[in-house]
């Protein structure tokens, strides 16, 4: 344990930084501010790995707890801590911002300062969101880090930005309107906003699917789940490539980690009761939205299905209650945040050259970039859930405990490992193997050292993941173990 | 008879402004070519003057004086504060947008002047006659600034609508006011809360003088079904007195409703509590979703001030409860609440009804949400500004218009009224539509207009405070929320 508040410098530090970029302004010196931005997101991700090397991975309470008063009337705190659940996905989240920096310091042209501002904040806020152990501050990041990627889809998104941008502020607004009221009732219950104080409040069964629901109406359009998934294609598609990386690497864990952090632990016999209506929605989405997605004829909307049927994975396994599924879950939302950012920084990649998305444009790029074609073999095969790669490890855990559970369910939730390698591989074929398919195609230049950068250390990250996984899974036991003994517990 | 000289120093900061609303008259009278600057320069000093006396005067004790019918407690103070600062920011937005029009006279700022001492009345007023007095002061100022632009068909005709509709109000109000005195054979505040225990008091007239009471003070702070001269006035005035309308105005309203129902009627809560609570459901709901169909930003944000004057009620309404229910630490808390979340509103107005000021030019109204287009483009800073309000006003955090909602819903979700507050979330949703719509419009398209912005130094710094106020106070909102609570505590002891 350290003095240095790590929490606050992860949280406040992009903030900072993003303030100074968007100072700095887009007047000449916008390399100076591009600079800015890259130091400052290096400097949030240095900031984030004591939190890896200090955590005590035999303790399940709260590491680096940070306390003050914030709102002494409310009793709301400025209360940040982390624990084996939270504490991968400020590390991850800080690491992908930095990825994100370098993946749009050329190729955004329209108020590049104003782009970078806006990715250092949010990444700020997220690092909130994820270190909150205050009901009041979880929300407060949770809403304000809507405004930067409504922004950034907006002002440098696709033709159909404005739509898109809309209804993914709405969309989410409305789930996280409900869940302000459910905390409201928490706080009028209970006296106090800390979420741990709350995970200990006794609450009858009525009160407990009421806030159930409220909570679900957040996390499930967070997830998203089906069928409330609509907004996700629509924003992935508009939005720039970073922002595609961002909203897929970390924005959808956020409904994820809220349904660990809030719903299981804090309403744990409702979570239970309607454990099979969570269950029957992520098998849904696991399997139709599987099926959607090999129906695409996009990229990022192939990409953007093949995540939220892989976000069905992380539910499953929440749902099931065994530390199998819980920790198998949490594995593929780090493991997702990898390659579905990789994913979109290869389609980021081909568009800056190309401006289309359509596979139907391309063909036989191996022929004109086989430096590319190799790295985005190996994150089409994670994605896929290839041995050996981050994407198997999680996925196969979630498998073995949902049979654990129910064959049935293990059953129908192992057929993505089929439908992830249909329709990635299939897309795979089309853009890259073959002849050359046209004049576009044929005058592609190989990726850049930027670029090789950006997606090469995303490929290390995914091998080492997947070849070597306790470095990842050994912080979580803890944590998890404990969740699961308070949830079989209950409150009634 | 026997006249004892009433004690004067709780009035001082009134008697100030009187003196110096009278000494801009003459200045303006006797003022040379070369000196057009003086009756605004003169303005802004009494204004800092009055903040200066208040603030200076301001003690722990609530003091009454001419004969009980004026009042100065920590409520008034605050309130006071927050009114001069909010008049002074009014008369720096308004400036140039005055002279571009030939507008800028020593009228505008006499008016002005009587106008705030008409509120500060309000807010003392410890008497029904002191408050009619303050309110008609506050009215008739208004009227005619409403009517400054003499060439403008538009303008006059929404200062005689607003005249006539606040004439009637007025009436309905006295009329409410006279059945009371009737029931308690007293017009002075404190003493008919003490009447009410009294058993041979006629309730049901006094009932029947609640019901013109809370009508005329609903069509005094505009709420639904006594909302409809507010869109035509806000959209008819020219934008610097619609500033001023959509905002000091409001906290004198806030006060009229403590001291009317809070400190006159504490045991009627249930009767006017009931009122209220429709009142404010009606706002919410037609304030927001009517705003979604305006064209114009001024019908638009009059709507939207509808809507958040019935937020605003939803905490009055769940104050009362707690009186009722429990002890009394959440009844300040409830009350605080609606203070807290007038004086943010009156905030976000001023600086949004600012940044439209800056946006129009000589001759040029920027009224229609086709004129913000592309704003990012032209100026980032005020894009910055007005993004800021409107999502404050949006309810977003980290600024204060999230604070004062989730104040507000607090006290709702403490009273027990879990669907109402469900309620009120789901249509502040669609109020963040037309607030998101104005973003938009900014961040997202190409300007049609590129001609830079015109400001003067003083307003552009005067309004980047105002702005910063917002987020800042969002980040940190304790301390005005303590402000409120103990305000409110001291003046309903």
């Amino acid at each position: 344990m350290t003095d240095i508040p790590l929490l606050s410098l992860a949280v406040w530090l992009p903030i900072a930084g993003g303030l100074l970029v968007l100072a700095s302004g887009d007047g000449r010196n916008v390399a100076f501010s591009k600079l800015i931005a890259l130091v400052t997101a290096i400097f949030g991700f240095l900031v984030t790995i004591p939190l890896y090397t200090g955590f005590d991975t035999a303790s399940a309470g709260m590491q680096f707890v940070e306390l003050m008063p914030w709102v002494r009337d409310y009793n709301i705190n400025y209360h940040l801590g982390v624990d084996g659940i939270s504490m991968p996905f400020v590390i991850l989240n800080s690491f992908i911002t930095v990825l994100v920096v370098m993946a749009g310091w050329t190729v955004i042209e329209y108020k590049p300062s104003q782009y970078f501002a806006a990715f250092l904040i949010m990444s700020g806020l997220l690092n909130g969101i994820f270190s909150a152990l205050d009901g009041i501050l979880f929300y407060v990041f949770f809403e304000a880090s809507l405004i930067p990627l409504y922004l950034v889809i907006g002002v440098w998104g696709g033709k159909n930005r404005v739509y898109a941008a809309f209804k993914f502020f709405l969309y989410t607004l409305l789930g996280s309107l409900l869940m302000l009221v459910a905390l409201l009732y928490l706080f009028h219950k209970s006296g106090s906003f800390a979420i741990l104080d709350w995970h200990r409040e006794p609450l009858a069964m009525t009160a407990q699917s009421l806030i159930f629901w409220a909570f679900f109406a957040s996390f499930a359009v967070k997830v998203p789940m089906w069928p409330v998934h609509t907004w996700l294609p629509d924003a992935h598609v508009e939005a720039p490539t970073g922002g595609s990386a961002v909203l897929a690497a970390i924005g959808l864990k956020l409904g994820a980690y809220g349904f660990l952090r809030f719903s299981l632990p804090i309403v744990p016999d409702a979570a239970q009761h309607f454990a099979p209506v969570v269950i029957g929605l992520s098998l849904i989405a696991v399997i139709y939205i599987g099926l959607v997605a090999l129906a695409q004829t996009d990229m990022k909307k192939l990409v953007a299905y093949s995540s939220i049927s892989h976000m069905g994975f992380v539910t499953l396994g929440f749902f099931i209650f065994n530390p199998l599924g819980i920790e198998g879950a949490l594995v593929q939302m780090i493991s997702h945040g990898f390659v579905s950012a990789a994913m979109f920084l290869c389609i980021g990649v081909l568009y800056d050259r190309m401006h289309t998305r359509n596979i139907a444009d391309y063909g036989g790029v191996v022929n004109t970039m086989p430096k590319f074609a190799a790295l985005f073999l190996l994150f089409a095969m994670a994605n896929a859930g290839l041995p050996a790669t981050s994407g198997f490890i999680g996925e196969f855990m979630v498998v073995l405990g949902a049979i654990q559970f129910n064959f049935w369910t293990g059953f129908a939730a192992a057929t993505t490992l089929i439908l992830g390698a249909a329709y990635t591989l299939w897309m795979y074929k089309r853009v890259v193997f073959g002849d050359v398919a046209n004049s576009h195609v044929a005058e592609l230049s190989d990726i850049n050292a930027r670029e090789m950068l950006i997606l090469g250390v995303l490929a290390v990250c995914t091998l080492a993941m997947g070849i070597w996984p306790q470095p990842v899974t050994e912080i979580m036991h803890a944590t998890v173990n404990q969740l699961l003994d308070h949830v079989a517990a209950g409150k009634l | 008879m026997n006249f004892p000289l009433p004690d004067f120093f709780p009035a001082s900061a009134e008697i100030f402004v009187l003196v110096m609303a009278c000494v801009v008259l003459l200045a303006d009278l006797f003022k040379s070519e070369r000196q057009g600057w003086l009756p605004y320069v003169l303005t802004l000093a009494t204004l800092a003057g009055a903040f200066a006396i208040q603030v200076g005067t301001a003690g722990p004790d609530t003091t009454l004086t001419f004969s009980g019918m004026f009042v100065d407690d920590r409520l008034a103070d605050v309130l006071k504060s927050c009114l001069y600062i909010t008049v002074f920011a009014v008369v720096v937005y308004s400036r140039d947008y005055l002279m571009a029009r030939g507008l800028e006279r020593g009228e505008y700022y006499l008016l002005v002047l009587f106008a705030t001492l008409g509120m500060q009345v309000m807010i003392s007023a410890n008497h029904f006659l002191t408050l009619y007095l303050g309110l008609e002061l506050l009215s008739l100022a208004i009227y005619a600034l409403v009517a400054l632009d003499r060439e403008s068909a538009r303008s006059t005709e929404a200062a005689m609508k607003y005249f006539v509709l606040g004439a009637l109000a007025s009436g309905l109000l006295l009329y409410g006011m006279s059945m009371i005195y009737g029931a308690t054979g007293t017009l002075e505040i404190s003493a008919i809360a003490r009447k009410l225990s009294d058993p041979a008091t006629n309730m049901e007239v006094l009932r029947f003088g609640l019901v013109f009471l809370v009508a005329g003070l609903a069509f005094k702070i505009g709420v639904v079904p006594f909302h409809m001269w507010i869109p035509d006035v806000y959209h008819g005035a020219p934008t610097a007195i619609t500033l001023l309308i959509g905002s000091a105005p409001k906290l004198a309203g806030f006060a009229m409703a403590i001291r009317l129902l809070v400190d006159g009627l504490p045991t009627l809560a249930v009767e006017w509590q009931q009122m209220l609570m429709l009142l404010a459901i009606l706002s919410i709901a037609l304030g927001n979703v009517v705003a979604i169909a305006q064209t114009n930003v001024k019908r638009m944000l009059a709507y939207s001030t509808i809507s958040h004057m019935g937020f605003m009620l939803l905490g009055l309404v769940s104050g009362v409860i707690e009186l009722r229910a429990s002890g009394d630490i959440h009844l300040s808390y409830a009350f605080g609440s609606a203070m807290f979340y007038t004086i943010a509103y009156v905030l976000m107005s001023s600086a949004a009804f600012g940044t439209l000021l800056v946006l129009t030019r000589a001759g040029v109204e920027a009224e229609t949400l086709d004129d913000l287009k592309g704003l990012n483009r032209r100026s980032p800073w005020f894009a910055a500004v007005l993004m800021m309000v409107m999502f404050s006003m949006a309810g977003i955090p980290f600024f204060i218009g999230f604070f004062a909602k989730l104040a507000v819903l607090q006290a709702v979700v403490a009273a027990g009224y879990i669907y109402t507050a469900v309620f009120a979330v789901l249509l502040s949703l669609i109020g963040a539509f037309f607030y998101l719509r104005v973003v938009k419009l900014m961040y997202f398209d190409e300007p049609l207009d590129n001609s830079p912005l015109v400001a003067s130094t003083e307003m552009r710094a005067l309004l980047s405070v105002n702005a910063l106020a917002i987020a800042l106070i969002g980040l940190m909102p304790q301390s005005l929320l303590a402000l409120c609570a103990s305000a409110l505590g001291q003046a309903l002891k």
